[in-house]
């Protein structure tokens, strides 16, 4: 009886299965499930259409009609997938819907049949695919291609590939393993670390090597993860100088309690925003310099800003740290609400430009782009600001001031308009902090908040009124920061560095590097 | 300068006259509305998420009038702001029921603030609705939840990963706060119930907004590559998410390796991100913007008309509304009265359809059935469907995976009358110590 039942249902499936293997792209018009075996199917079917049609489905450009055929979008027409012919689809189009498992899919298909691709980007792409899949089945592709290929590093990838698919199978001989795990050895990165790790079933000497190899990646891995912590110290640390940079001038030289800081940074962020969309407008051709143009123009919007504070209100309140410190606060009030009022309460996409996306491994270390650029923006913005407090004019009499006011005046200086003019240059700093932090944050209302706390942190922790302390302090303490990140969790780290600095503050009032001299006293 | 002074007299009288002449009218006419509270904060950090709700509340009372109104009357919305400040929620709430008498709230988002608002409602018993998806764990005579209980979303959302992308290690990661606590701990405990090891599971908090990421995605994507297929389930809330999933894009990780699937990513989040680095990420909800019915058709075109924006976007927190208005107003139908005691009875049983092509019951409970979906996210920042529950889903709001609530249970209907029944001890008052 239940042999009976099983022939019956083996005859119904029969057709189904006939046809499948008829017409490997049959799956394409189907569930989830059937994609992503038509996939695997046509990978190794053999079939000639089958890299184009899955290249198609890859890049979202596959296409099913109603009566099933399956079409590729072109520019300017369509093409039988079955046939590579340009046809004229019957009917509307609907794409081939894709979840994760048909991406796994197209991915592992892809890379055994670009392994003989013209490009060798696209090889080096198609090795790495097979490393990451440990797909068996490409080996022989493999050998083929290795055969073929001249270029040593992609001949290294590929050779990594075919190590972790051979020692994922249980086909290759013992030798054959062991000189597998030499091969990932010798690539020594997490990823060939967790394949040896993964392995199961393996002879004896293989195992015993494999743990070798695994222990002495472990190490190599200790060396770089260090450096890689000290990176993102770095990277933590340049943000918190960009942010607190301004506030250096205007706290730090000017002595002003500047609650509205933030809303400087923000509205930095905010004039990256307009131009983006007025370039995407206006200048499409030129949108990956659209960071590089708003670095002066928010330094001119929040400078001007910054200037019509100083003449507006903080003048008024010079001497009287409390009362500038209410005002400001309520003035940042004001400046969110404003900005909520003409953006909207929504985040706003800021995007970031093709050279700022993506990153780079160097050895053991990750490093992101955007990451690098703001470390190097930062330090090109402190520089830029010990340029002009030491080298012009402005920057002398910004000095002679707050260090003696009533001497600058007898001078002739004109010292209110010093005054209004540092603060314009410290909002302006914070205003192209904000183009910075446009590419790591979100754009809201909110942005600048975040970030005023710590700010006033870097600033007193470095010496008030010393712009290499504030370098110092925000390096120290992003890297301080980001080891304890790991050990404490994110939210400890935080509280730690806090404990630590009022401590700190406590033992040295005036920071890391005070100001001496009869300057203080003043 | 008595002249000066007489002048100024007079002023103030004129100004007090005029004020009460103004103010006249508006009693009389209260009489004939029925005032409908709206408490969102339009200002501070939740204003990115609230406003949206205020604005839809906006739509369907203005559509209800349209219709004729309520019990022959006209609904009039009192919108108040309670600018994202726990404490001042519940100051506004108390505003709202005894300065203007409102029939009913539609309001909060954060569970603190509906934690705050609590008492208020108790006391006054007042009417509240809660649109957004929560931790569970609690259940009141006064307020009906209309957002998603943990069973409704988070639950599911892991089976899908556990049998759709077999996924074996799991990272918990949340911003640090009631929400994300809890639903991770229930989360917790199901996985260690399906047989998930201690050393499979990474739990990781963040401060709210965080932005700097680098260090917990290399964490993440170290705990990813150990050969056993890794997913991440986020409770990350609000603006941090931005940052995180630019982050995880800048490390090159790819749904394809490691998804994510997060509960408080909707529609309006992905409004301020490039979505081509996300493709594929999950996220789980009961509603979303691209599922084609009829209902749902009709309500974008409605809210883009209304809105005069046709690029807005619309999530779950306002389906929850649209869900929550028209049960209201059934229930007030029903019971022919605003009054809140009347209006609570009538409330359980009442059904209204969803957005979705389904119907959503308020159950003796005080949560509604809801179906579950899980959506892809897509390049153009919408989220495609590759999931979803056969049915509605009956809320659990008492978490069978939790000691202490396994016992418990809520039923408003009489004569048990009570939101944390222990079956244990056949009492009313919580869990036994």
């Amino acid at each position: 009886m239940i042999l009976l039942r099983i022939l019956l249902l083996l005859l119904a499936l029969a057709p189904a299965l006939a046809r499948a293997e008829d017409d490997p792209f049959a799956g394409l018009a189907g569930s989830y499930d059937d994609i992503s075996n038509a996939v695997a199917a046509l990978a190794v079917s053999g079939n000639a259409q089958a890299e184009p049609a899955i290249a198609a489905l890859q890049a979202g450009r596959l296409f099913v009609a109603p009566d099933n055929s399956l079409w590729i979008k072109r520019d300017g027409g369509a093409v039988n997938a079955r046939t590579g012919a340009p046809g004229e689809p019957p009917g509307a189009l609907k794409p081939v819907r894709q979840n994760n498992a048909v991406r796994r899919a197209t991915e592992a298909a892809m890379g055994s049949l670009t392994l003989f691709s013209a490009d060798p980007a696209v090889r080096a792409k198609a090795a790495a695919a097979i490393f990451e899949q440990r797909d068996t089945a490409a080996i022989p592709a493999l050998d083929r291609a290795l055969a073929k290929e001249t270029n040593p590093a992609i001949r290294t990838a590929m050779q990594q590939a075919r190590a972790a698919a051979l020692l994922s199978g249980n086909a290759a001989s013992e030798a054959d393993r062991l000189a597998a795990v030499e091969v990932l050895r010798a690539r020594g990165d997490m990823a060939a670390s967790n394949l040896l790790e993964s392995l199961s079933g393996q002879p004896k000497a293989v195992a015993a090597a494999a743990a070798t190899a695994e222990a002495s990646i472990a190490r190599m891995q200790q060396m770089w993860s260090l450096a890689q912590g000290v990176f993102y110290g770095l990277s933590l640390g340049s943000v918190l100088l960009l942010a607190a940079a301004g506030l250096a001038i205007t706290f730090g030289v000017m002595g002003v309690i500047n609650m509205a800081h933030g809303e400087m940074v923000m509205l930095g962020a905010y004039t990256t925003f307009v131009v983006q969309q007025a370039m995407q407008t206006y200048l499409p051709s030129l949108f990956g310099a659209s960071l590089i143009v708003a670095i002066p123009l928010a330094f001119i919007v929040s400078g001007v800003v910054g200037i019509a504070i100083e003449r507006l209100l903080i003048r008024f309140l010079y001497g009287r740290p409390l009362e500038t410190l209410l005002a400001t606060w309520g003035l940042s009030l004001t400046l969110q609400q404003a900005v909520r009022s003409i953006f909207g309460a929504s985040n706003r996409d800021v995007s970031t430009p093709g050279w700022m996306s993506g990153a780079d491994q160097f050895g053991g270390i990750t490093i992101t782009y955007n990451r690098l650029s703001i470390i190097v923006f930062a330090a090109l913005v402190m520089a830029a600001l010990m340029a002009v407090l030491r080298y012009t004019p402005l920057g002398l009499q910004m000095r002679a001031v707050t260090q003696n006011r009533r001497m600058a005046a007898a001078m002739g200086i004109r010292t209110p308009w010093i005054d209004a003019l540092t603060f314009g240059l410290g909002s302006g700093v914070a205003g192209m902090a904000g183009v910075a932090l446009s590419q790591i944050d979100n754009v809201s209302p909110n942005l600048g908040q975040g970030y005023i706390i710590d700010s006033f942190m870097v600033v007193v922790f470095g010496g008030v009124g010393n712009l290499w302390g504030t370098v110092v302090s925000a390096l120290m303490l992003g890297i301080v920061n980001k080891f304890l990140e790991p050990l404490a969790g994110a939210v400890l780290a935080k509280i730690l560095v806090l404990v630590l600095l009022i401590l700190f503050i406590q033992r040295k009032p005036r920071g890391l590097f005070p100001l001496k001299g009869r300057a203080v006293e003043a | 300068m008595p002249s000066f002074r007489t002048w100024l007299r007079g002023a103030a009288l004129g100004a007090a006259a005029l004020a009460a002449s103004a103010l006249l009218p508006t009693h009389a006419r209260a009489d004939d509305t029925i005032k409908v509270g709206i408490l969102h904060s339009l200002s501070g950090t939740m204003a990115i998420s609230e406003t949206t709700l205020k604005d839809v509340m906006l739509m369907l009372i203005d559509e209800q009038n349209k219709k004729g109104g309520l019990l022959g009357k006209k609904l009039e919305a009192v919108v108040v702001d309670p600018a994202s400040n726990w404490p001042l929620f519940a100051e506004k709430a108390r505003q709202l029921l005894t300065v203007d008498k409102v029939a009913a709230v539609f309001g909060c988002w954060t569970s603190v603030s509906r934690k705050s608002v609590l008492p208020v409602f108790e006391e006054l018993n007042g009417i509240l609705f809660y649109p957004v998806q929560y931790e569970g764990e609690e259940s009141s005579r006064n307020v009906f939840y209309t957002g998603a209980a943990p069973n409704q979303q988070a639950i599911p959302a892991v089976d899908y990963l556990m049998s759709e992308e077999k996924v074996k290690r799991w990272v918990l990661a949340g911003t640090d706060y009631v929400y994300p606590r809890t639903t991770n701990k229930i989360l917790e405990a199901y996985l260690k119930s399906k047989g998930v090891a201690d050393e499979d599971i990474m739990i990781n908090y963040t401060p709210f907004g965080h932005s700097d990421w680098q260090n917990i995605v290399a964490q993440i994507k170290k705990f990813g590559s150990s050969g056993k297929k890794t997913a991440v389930v986020s409770t990350i809330n609000g603006d941090a998410n931005v940052p995180f999933y630019k982050e995880l894009g800048n490390q090159g990780i790819k749904a394809t390796d490691i998804p994510v699937v997060a509960f408080s990513v909707g529609e309006e989040e992905l409004a301020g991100l490039d979505t081509k680095p996300l493709l594929g990420h999950l996220a789980a909800w009961n509603y979303f913007e691209s599922i084609d019915t009829p209902a749902n058709k009709a309500f974008i075109d409605e809210w883009h008309g209304f809105t005069k924006k046709p690029t807005r976007t619309t999530n779950d927190p306002m389906e929850a509304h649209y869900i929550g208005f028209n049960m209201w107003v059934k229930a007030v139908e029903k019971a022919g009265t605003t009054d809140p005691n009347k209006v609570i009875d009538a409330m359980i049983g009442v059904a209204v359809p969803n957005l979705t092509g389904g119907i959503a019951t308020m159950m003796p409970n005080h949560h509604i059935t809801k179906p579950v979906y899980i959506g892809e996210v897509q390049g153009d920042g919408q989220f495609n469907v590759v999931w979803n529950t056969p049915g509605t889903v009956v809320a659990q709001e008492w978490s069978p995976y939790l000691e202490g609530s396994r016992d418990l249970i809520a039923d408003w209907r009489k004569p048990m009358s009570c939101g944390n029944f222990n079956v244990k001890t056949g009492k009313c008052g919580g869990a036994s110590k």
